[in-house]
């Protein structure tokens, strides 16, 4: 087992450093640079100060050796060319919105999803199943864009029920604890369920098929046999089973879930990674672009390692192989 | 009641009417669009008009066209109400006039953008550039694909484990991440859009034509074309790939759905497809900025998008129920021993019908290759 454990972390730190140099070298081949997008044209002396200054005129391989040793040596992410301000106060002010809004998401995303993945297992086959299948194919057909500007337009623009962007009020600093609290829950909701049941669609079927293998087996027939509720035979010993593939789901879906995060900040005006990202690559800003890319990708890569760590644990063919 | 047609299940029979629709708006839509998609006919006038719009289309002598909420001939000439006003215009300077008013009007069905386009006209463009961009980049996911797994079943266990690898790393990565910064790359527009797309969604396909293949290459008609002397290129092209093909383009048809909303997602991201050409995402993204004054030319590319996802999901799980027995009802998904050695990868549907207990990882990462935006 510590076999297995060094081999698959080594594995995820190679991972994350492959995604970093690709990234580096994809942002360095784009032509033109921080400089050549600013809405005002920079004078020419101005702009090769700007480029001496941020390193951009000196060989690719270079910038990579100094921009790595600097990451990897002393956890200095650079100066952002947009903000000027470290590149790590930036990422630092973002990463809790967008794990807020994240981890929301996955709660709207496995509630509905469980829900009626549940529903559409116990009556397989008949018109409840059949009229879920139908509701989850709308769900994961949805743009989460599309879906957000909707929400907005009826729960914000015609209802006036929630806030339609941002995280906190205009004036929120001066609110008490509480208020402040209530605030930011209420800017949550919006985006939060705009993503969270786009991807409920695919929880539910998966819960849905996993939970059906399960209710096929021996120790189910046993557990009905013994005159248990249908109620407990589901959930306490048929869900008890199928939730192992449920969480390897949860961590393998991340990159999806980052994705619809990224999209989700841009509609709702989110302060979040994705947000930042997005500006970031209209601005050709690259050392917040590599931050954020990073980020993404240990997100991404550490959950997987954290699925197949699990797979692993129940499944004792995997880590001797 | 009348039996109709060949016993296509009902729900298979709506996705392909639905697609056949969508073919018929995509190839009849300089035909059927009622007005050019570009065209900005006098722009103050007809911004943003609600669906059902009526204009009086006023044809001058100087060959411009202007328009009006009303037209009504007077003794002086042609009154006008435009935005509220009133004018006069003399009868020698319009050319279509008539003994009430004017011969032309516009009448806009779904309303108009905030530049005073027809969004009946340009849906039905957008619907072009969705199917384009979508048949083609699954085409190039396919081609590729294909490739990789049959190089990785046939080219010996270095090769594969080489390529599996690079699939593996390339399923890790954060995938939007990668589609934005290869679109800011490549100077953004229809053909860097579609090459983005295929060239990033083709490791599901590729990972499954390896299962299939691997396990065909033990068969008895493969062992016996391989004992003939057929070359191992006759063998793959001639015997492997025919019957590997159902599930590989069962994924394949899964995975346009998804492809299409990632072109709109691009472009509404302002990196796909540039304006002025008419996707659904860039007017959805262009409606963004009016959206508080008016709901429609947001609402109806929007509900075009979804219906056209919705229509090519349906038809892959559809197909898949109909072709590929291991997706096929509880039963089967109950039988253990019923399952291939390596689950088939459910892509965008999520894990649709079957599956086995937990998930080798491979099979569940392209499970959680879900269609996010």
């Amino acid at each position: 087992m510590p076999g297995y454990l060094l081999r698959r972390f080594a594995a995820a730190a190679l991972l994350v450093w492959l995604v970093l140099t690709t990234t580096f070298v994809l942002l360095r081949l784009v032509p033109g640079n921080a400089t050549t997008v600013s809405e005002l044209p920079i004078p020419k002396p101005q702009r090769e100060l700007l480029i001496h200054a941020y390193g951009l005129d000196r060989p690719l391989p270079e910038q990579y050796v100094r921009w790595l040793g600097a990451v990897a040596l002393h956890g200095n992410l650079g100066i952002s060319f947009e903000q000027l301000r470290p590149v790590r106060t930036v990422v630092a002010e973002a990463l809790p919105a967008t794990l807020l809004l994240a981890a929301a998401a996955l709660l709207v995303e496995y509630g509905v999803g469980t829900a009626l993945g549940v529903a559409a297992a116990r009556r397989s086959g008949t018109a409840w199943d059949k009229s879920i299948r139908v509701a989850t194919l709308l769900l994961y057909s949805q743009p989460i864009f599309w879906l957000g500007l909707m929400a907005i337009l009826l729960f914000s623009d015609r209802l006036g029920w929630l806030p339609a962007s941002h995280m906190h009020s205009v004036g929120a600093d001066e609110m008490g604890h509480g208020a402040r609290l209530a605030d930011l829950g209420k800017h949550l909701v919006l985006p939060a369920m705009t993503l969270g049941l786009a991807q409920a669609g695919a929880a539910a079927r998966f819960v849905r098929a996993g939970l059906l293998e399960v209710l096929g087996r021996d120790y189910i027939r046993t557990a009905r046999a013994k005159g248990l509720s249908e109620r407990r035979v589901v959930w306490v010993h048929g869900m008890r089973a199928a939730l192992v593939p449920i969480i390897q789901l949860l961590g393998l879906s991340v990159p999806s879930l980052l994705s619809g995060v990224l999209i989700s900040e841009v509609v709702f005006a989110w302060p979040g990674l994705g947000r930042v990202t997005y500006d970031a690559i209209m601005a050709r800003d690259s050392p917040v672009l590599l931050a954020t890319t990073g980020v993404a990708a240990i997100l991404v890569v550490g959950s997987n390692l954290v699925a197949d760590l699990l797979h692993a644990a129940v499944d004792p063919r995997v880590r001797d192989a | 009641m009348p039996s109709r047609g060949p016993g296509l299940p009902r729900p298979l029979r709506w996705s392909l009417g639905l697609i056949a629709a969508l073919v018929l708006a995509a190839v009849a839509a300089p035909l059927a669009a009622p007005y050019d998609a570009f065209s900005q006919l006098d722009p103050q006038v007809s911004a943003l008009r609600p669906p059902g719009t009526v204009l009086a289309a006023v044809h001058l002598a100087s060959g411009e066209w202007r328009l009006a909420e009303r037209a009504r001939r007077t003794a002086g000439g042609l009154e006008l109400e435009r935005l509220g006003g009133r004018e006069l215009l003399p009868a020698s300077l319009v050319a279509n006039l008539t003994a009430t008013g004017v011969a032309d009007r516009r009448f806009f069905l779904l309303g108009t953008d905030q530049y005073g386009r027809d969004l009946a006209s340009r849906l039905l463009y957008g619907a072009r550039i969705s199917l384009a961009v979508g048949l083609l980049s699954v085409l190039m996911a396919l081609t590729i694909g294909v490739a990789v797994g049959s190089l990785a079943a046939l080219g010996g266990p270095l090769l594969d484990g080489l390529l599996m690898r690079i699939v593996e790393a390339l399923l890790a990565f954060p995938y939007l991440f990668l589609i934005i910064a290869l679109s800011a790359l490549l100077h953004p527009g229809t053909a860097a859009t579609i090459g983005i797309l295929g060239a990033t969604s083709w490791m599901t396909i590729s990972r499954l034509t390896r299962a299939e293949l691997r396990g065909l290459q033990q068969r008895d008609f493969v062992v016996a074309a391989r004992a003939m002397g057929q070359p191992p290129f006759a063998v793959l092209w001639r015997h492997l790939l025919p019957n590997a093909m159902t599930p590989v383009l069962v994924q394949s048809t899964l995975q346009i759905g998804t492809l299409i909303l990632f072109e709109s997602t691009l472009s509404f991201l302002g990196l796909g497809i540039q304006p002025p050409v008419p996707s659904w995402g860039s007017m959805i993204a262009d409606a963004r900025h009016v959206l508080f004054k008016a709901w429609w030319p947001a609402a109806f590319p929007g509900a075009a998008l979804a219906l056209t996802v919705i229509a090519w999901n349906l038809l892959g799980d559809q197909l898949r129920d109909a072709l590929d027995p291991r997706w096929r009802g509880p039963e089967l998904a109950a039988a253990p021993g019923a399952l291939a050695p390596e689950p088939p990868t459910a892509g965008s549907a999520g894990a649709g019908g079957g599956g086995g207990g937990p998930l080798p990882p491979a099979a569940a990462a392209a499970a959680a290759r879900l269609p996010t935006p």
